[in-house]
């Protein structure tokens, strides 16, 4: 990491565990309770996100002296939603069917608070190299959740990842199917995926004991 | 040295041991332990916790047995081996090869839902460092109650786990828990493997095995045969009072239920309170259908027709809303705690199993809902019922002083 010095590197690696937009600051919940029944929709919003967080943060950073401070949510809204058209076009383009899966949570990427949150929290008084690197971080600590959340949920609830099947044929009884295994109906439903970040909140308060909060 | 001391010695022994509430948990399960309090008396009573879990336990047994007998008696009159049997002492009805078939279906959910369910108490305890606690044994017991006998065992053990975990320990464990975790048992098997939990081939040991062979049978439960317009399939009162109709393991028998019931409020352990309540909302739900279904504004045709349609009372013999409202609504953990609360709770309940089990024919039962939904608001309701109690006493203190 010669490129970045200790501080940047902090800026990247704080949301991806001890910080983490999801499961710390408890944003951007909607979305992963939402699209996280298939491992592919969470990739994909992952890379959205990424997109929008990582670029979003430049913008507002590079024009943060000359943004009126009355409007400047106003402003935040309009780069925020050019963006996300960018990204719901490109999906259409090229990724038909997935952007029908995502439906409604892509357009909905405006309303993430994490986006926003970081948008007041970091790239309003910081430059566009930091600002840049603080997007992708909780960008990616974003993602990290997502991508936990989706694997479990599209193994355990469908028995495929990435609409692979890895656990065998449900209908034809082959691989763990054949012993008397069967789709978990509960995963695909937005409430298990609640109480799969429950328990990833637990597992990592747990282990890092300062995180707790009385 | 009598064996009590014996094992007296080994747990002071082994004090700063990591397994000792492992050890513990059975020593006193066995023996009073000789530790007694210090300070002061406190409340002297021989109900502690090991008792009131026993006391209900014993009000299921009943219910347990007649389950057994019911499980043969379902699988071999389904497939049309015995004559169905007339009343409760029918010839058919208790006979050696319905019990045989009961102890090989029932007993194994009973020692899975018991042997996992201990087995995460413990392991928790352990992980905690506090004693083993009670609180499992009563669930364990009703598991297996409130599940089709043809569960898949492993399918049990997940949802054990689960409900375990989630239900109860992550609140703090016995005694902290918002939800009942039986009943978070039953739901978590009730949206994960729904084909295994309704539908007319899961009630009837055997019956999903005989799918699409020459012998296939069916038996479908009375509530689902209603949801779908299909009247009580040659069922009369009786049948449902006495309990020889296919449901869940235990819950079919309202005669058992009803002694249970009685045994229960008279040993003080469940509240007649909210058996009472639950039972009067569940009538005042379905008079209010009967009355809609009287004043025509539903035709046959309607999807709702079948079920508007039961007499008001009958609706506590469908189903099991009775054993729900006996044995799940009055946990005293997670009901409400007040006595007008109390009621308030009840009713809802029994209000709300009938809506849920009139309008969504997908979820006929709609009992292990309505209480999970209580549940959640058995907290909001104590705390108006005791805010509204400080408000007219206070009331009361300002006239005095003026």
């Amino acid at each position: 990491m010669g490129l970045l010095s200790k501080k940047d590197t902090k800026l990247i690696t704080d949301p991806l565990a001890d910080n983490n937009p999801i499961t710390i600051q408890v944003l951007g919940i909607c979305s992963a309770l939402a699209i996280t029944a298939e491992l592919k929709a969470s990739i994909v919003m992952s890379i959205a996100v990424l997109f929008v967080l990582g670029i979003g943060n430049v913008v507002i950073s590079l024009i943060r002296n000359i943004i009126p401070s009355k409007i400047r949510i106003i402003v935040q809204l309009i780069v925020v939603a050019s963006l996300v058209i960018i990204v719901d076009q490109v999906l259409k383009a090229f990724a038909y069917e997935l952007s029908k899966t995502l439906s409604v949570f892509v357009g909905l990427i405006i309303t993430n608070c994490i986006i926003m949150g970081r948008f007041e929290a970091f790239a309003l008084g910081n430059g566009p190299w930091k600002s840049f690197l603080d997007g992708i971080g909780n960008a990616f600590g974003y993602a990290v959740i997502l991508i936990i959340v989706g694997f479990f949920r599209e193994l355990l609830g469908s028995g495929t990842l990435l609409g692979i099947p890895v656990l065998g044929d449900p209908i034809e009884k082959t691989g763990v199917y054949s012993i008397g295994y069967e789709n978990n109906g509960f995963m695909l439903m937005p409430p298990m995926a609640l109480i799969i970040v429950g328990l990833i909140i637990w597992v990592q308060r747990s282990r890092n004991k300062d995180l707790i909060e009385d | 040295m009598g064996l009590k001391q014996k094992l007296h010695n080994f747990k002071v022994k082994n004090q700063d041991k990591k397994w000792l509430p492992g050890f513990n948990a059975l020593f006193t399960f066995l023996y009073m332990p000789n530790e007694t309090t210090h300070n002061g008396t406190h409340i002297k009573a021989a109900d502690d916790l090991k008792r009131t879990m026993n006391t209900v336990i014993m009000a299921l047994v009943p219910c347990l047995i007649f389950g057994m007998f019911n499980a043969g008696y379902q699988h071999y009159l389904a497939q049309g081996l015995i004559e169905s049997a007339d009343g409760f002492l029918g010839a058919s009805f208790w006979t050696w090869d319905n019990l045989v078939i009961g102890l090989w279906k029932v007993l194994p959910l009973v020692i899975v839902s018991y042997g996992v369910g201990l087995a995460v108490e413990f392991i928790f305890a352990i992980i905690k460092g506090h004693e083993v606690e009670e609180g499992y044994l009563v669930t364990g017991m009703l598991v297996p109650l409130i599940v089709p006998v043809d569960i898949p065992l492993w399918m049990l053990s997940v949802a054990v786990v689960f409900g375990v975990v989630i239900g109860k320990e992550v609140f703090g464990g016995t005694g902290m828990n918002i939800l009942n975790p039986a009943l978070t048992i039953r739901a978590f098997l009730f949206f994960a493997y729904p084909t295994w939990m309704s539908g007319d081939k899961v009630w009837v040991h055997g019956a999903n095995a005989a799918t699409g062979t020459p012998d296939a049978y069916s038996g479908e439960t009375i509530l689902g045969s209603l949801a779908q317009n299909n009247g009580t399939l040659g069922h009369d009162i009786w049948d449902m009072f006495w309990g020889i109709i296919p449901g869940s393991v235990g819950e079919t028998s309202k005669f058992l239920i009803i002694i249970g019931a009685l045994f229960l409020i008279f040993t003080k352990i469940g509240s007649w309170r909210i058996i009472v309540s639950t039972l009067i909302g569940a009538l005042t739900m379905g008079l209010i259908f009967n009355g809609v279904v009287s004043a025509e504004w539903i035709s046959e045709s309607s999807k709702f027709y079948g079920l508007m349609n039961v007499p008001f009372w009958q609706h506590l013999i469908i189903g099991s809303i009775l054993f729900g409202a006996v044995y799940m609504a009055t946990d005293p953990v997670t009901a409400a705690q007040t006595n007008k609360g109390k009621w308030i709770y009840g009713f809802l309940i029994g209000f709300i199993s009938i809506m849920i089990r009139v309008f969504n024919p997908a979820y006929p039962e709609g009992v292990f809902l309505a209480i999970l939904l209580m549940n959640v608001f058995a907290p909001t309701i104590d705390h108006y019922v005791i805010q509204g109690n400080v408000k007219r006493r206070l009331k009361r203190v300002k006239v005095k002083a003026a």
